[in-house]
């Protein structure tokens, strides 16, 4: 666009003044518009808690607070289920696939990032090509391999195919790539070995990836449904989301009882999310923008 | 250097010893890839083609059999339907939506990340349990959108303004409106990505870019036509891609937002994965659902290579 300086210049004086007024203006209708979002946004959670604190009639009156404030739903969910185990079951699964995907996703990015070997590139694409292989495609198998070694209803069941995801491969290729170079042969040229070189100078430098790819493998393994689901049904090996879904269509209309379930299954990660706000959305922009 | 001689009296070269290092690395990882991801995905190929026994040795080959059954299916073409109208409706309402959040987001001073967080919150919780809470919201009798109608009649009823009035709605009963009451969970449970992938996008723009075009006199819809859009593309494409491919496998949503009717009323809501889960896991009917899982897959894959050729083809601005 080519603008003559004498237009721009008057133009520029005469709207000092109003241009502020107007962000002024501007500034409110996008904090209106932002806290109604915001309130649509919450809604749900309120609507949940508020109705899982309702007595078991109350929930189908039409006001809108509870007349009194009850945990009578939460006691007998915890109660007539094996909520406690499943929670405890989501842990493990979802602690030791977090412990692995840090450990074998590092590993082989640091290797993919700072080795020299044949064969390097058409690795990376192999391993990046499962990115593009949906779940459903995979859990028929998975389910056959399952039943055949008895894997059904255990912990290993549950947690292998998880081990390796081949984007925390991607994502800690990305930060083993930004770290300089020299650093490395310096330290191979001090007689550092190869394993050294991956745990003492490499692994202490990617703490940033290792905190997104750490929490967003934990989030993602304790809401898994669909592997779950298929792998772990008997009542001692459910996970939560397993566990609250089964209990909830036994629940029929039970909606009290549902919705403190639903609370259950949702309330440890809204705590997660706002103890480690920071990190989980620094985490989403570097997997995104990275990856 | 006294290593360098070091590995020489073993006979290896330094460069030797590395890529050694590097498959001792890599065999675990690899034989998992291979163990857990490709071979599995080909066991998808091959099951499709036989009929399904739990003895390989007892499994007859049927060629494409399975795959003219699925396109002669009338639920078939229903699901795969279905699964194209959740993403066609889902995706352009989550990314337009998460761009004008962003825009709002960036033009505020104060409560930014408080915001972000709040509009972030429901995309990392389960959606086993959104889907719950939504199906109580959306439910006939006692539901909170239907309270709201009544309310709402009430009250057109009480300053006489009869036209106002809406009927009650069985959302997710009706035929008609069940894939939209599903499709509205998710765009609400994806706006928050959108949220925060754009905004880290706006931040990336340079200000310099802004204040050329203040300069020249070009007011705010021009700036954001010509300027924020055309720079935002890479990010925009990211945001389709990732989204639709999500939205393509929606399963968790379907099954317990209505879980008396899974996929019901009338197969409206059915996805491609629900319907393969219920053919796998409901039926045993094994490779026709792995039919169905290799038609989700080469939707994937024709996404992706879209994807692949819109981002290498780069234009710079």
């Amino acid at each position: 666009m080519v603008v003559t300086p004498s237009r721009v210049i008057p133009v520029e004086k005469a709207e000092r003044r109003p241009r502020r007024r107007r962000a002024h203006w501007t500034q409110v209708a996008a904090y209106v518009l932002l806290a109604l979002g915001a309130v649509l946004m919450l809604f749900p959670f309120v609507w949940m808690l508020l109705s899982s604190f309702k007595e078991a009639r109350e929930v189908l009156s039409p006001g809108f607070w509870p007349k009194q404030m009850t945990l009578v739903n939460y006691i007998e969910v915890i109660t007539r289920t094996s909520f406690p185990r499943w929670f405890l079951n989501s842990l493990i699964v979802a602690t030791a696939t977090t412990a692995s995907v840090l450990f074998l996703c590092s590993m082989v990015g640091y290797v993919l990032a700072r080795l020299r070997f044949p064969g390097r590139t058409l690795i990376f694409v192999l391993i990046l090509s499962t990115l593009m292989i949906p779940t459903e495609m995979l859990v028929i198998p998975w389910y056959v391999i399952s039943s055949r070694f008895g894997w059904i209803n255990t912990y290993w069941g549950l947690i292998f195919p998880g081990l390796i995801p081949g984007f925390g491969v991607f994502l800690m290729r990305q930060f083993f790539q930004t770290l300089p170079g020299d650093l490395f042969d310096a330290a191979r040229i001090d007689g550092v070995s190869e394993p050294g070189l991956f745990f003492r100078i490499g692994l202490p430098l990617v703490g940033p990836g290792l905190a997104a790819l750490g929490i967003f493998s934990f989030i993602g393994n304790w809401n898994a449904y669909l592997w779950p689901l298929i792998a772990g049904q008997s009542p001692s090996m459910r996970t939560v989301p397993v566990g609250i879904s089964l209990f909830s269509g036994e629940a029929g209309a039970a909606w009290h009882l549902i919705m403190a379930a639903s609370s259950l299954a949702i309330i440890p990660v809204l705590l997660v999310f706002v103890l480690l706000q920071r990190q989980i959305i620094e985490g989403v922009v570097l997997t995104g923008l990275k990856g | 250097m006294t290593s360098r001689t070091a590995h020489r009296r073993k006979g290896l070269s330094l460069t030797q010893r590395e890529a050694i290092w590097a498959y001792v690395f890599l065999a675990l990882p690899l034989f998992f890839f291979l163990a857990v991801r490709f071979w599995p995905a080909i066991q998808s190929f091959r099951l499709s083609l036989y009929t399904w026994h739990v003895d390989p040795a007892r499994r007859t080959f049927i060629g494409l059999d399975y795959y003219r059954e699925m396109f002669a299916s009338p639920v078939f073409h229903q699901a795969l339907k279905n699964t194209l109208l959740y993403a066609v409706v889902t995706v352009p309402a989550s990314i337009a939506l998460g761009l004008a959040v962003a825009l709002l987001l960036q033009s505020i001073t104060w409560g930014r990340g408080l915001f972000r967080a709040i509009y972030f919150a429901p995309y990392i919780t389960p959606a086993v349990g959104i889907a719950w809470v939504w199906g109580w919201m959306y439910n006939q009798n006692f539901g909170l959108f239907n309270r709201l109608i009544l309310a709402w009649w009430d009250f057109a009823e009480r300053i006489g303004a009869e036209w106002l009035i809406i009927q009650p709605q069985a959302f997710l009963r009706n035929p008609s409106t069940a894939l939209y009451a599903v499709a509205a969970v998710v765009v609400w449970q994806q706006l928050g990505f959108q949220v925060v992938i754009f905004l880290a996008g706006l931040q990336g723009i340079s200000r310099s870019y802004y204040e050329a075009a203040m300069i020249d006199g070009a007011n705010r819809w021009q700036i954001f036509r010509h300027i924020t859009l055309p720079l935002l593309n890479p990010v925009m494409v990211f945001a389709v891609i990732i989204t639709t491919i999500n939205v393509l496998q929606l399963f968790d949503q379907i099954v317990n937002i209505n879980f008396t009717d899974q996929g019901g009323p009338l197969n409206r809501t059915l996805s491609l994965a629900l319907y393969m889960f219920n053919e796998a896991f409901g039926r045993a009917r094994v490779g026709y659902a792995a039919a169905i899982t290799v038609v989700l897959f080469l939707m994937i894959l024709i996404i992706t290579l879209i994807q692949l050729r819109i981002t290498q083809r780069r234009v710079e601005y």
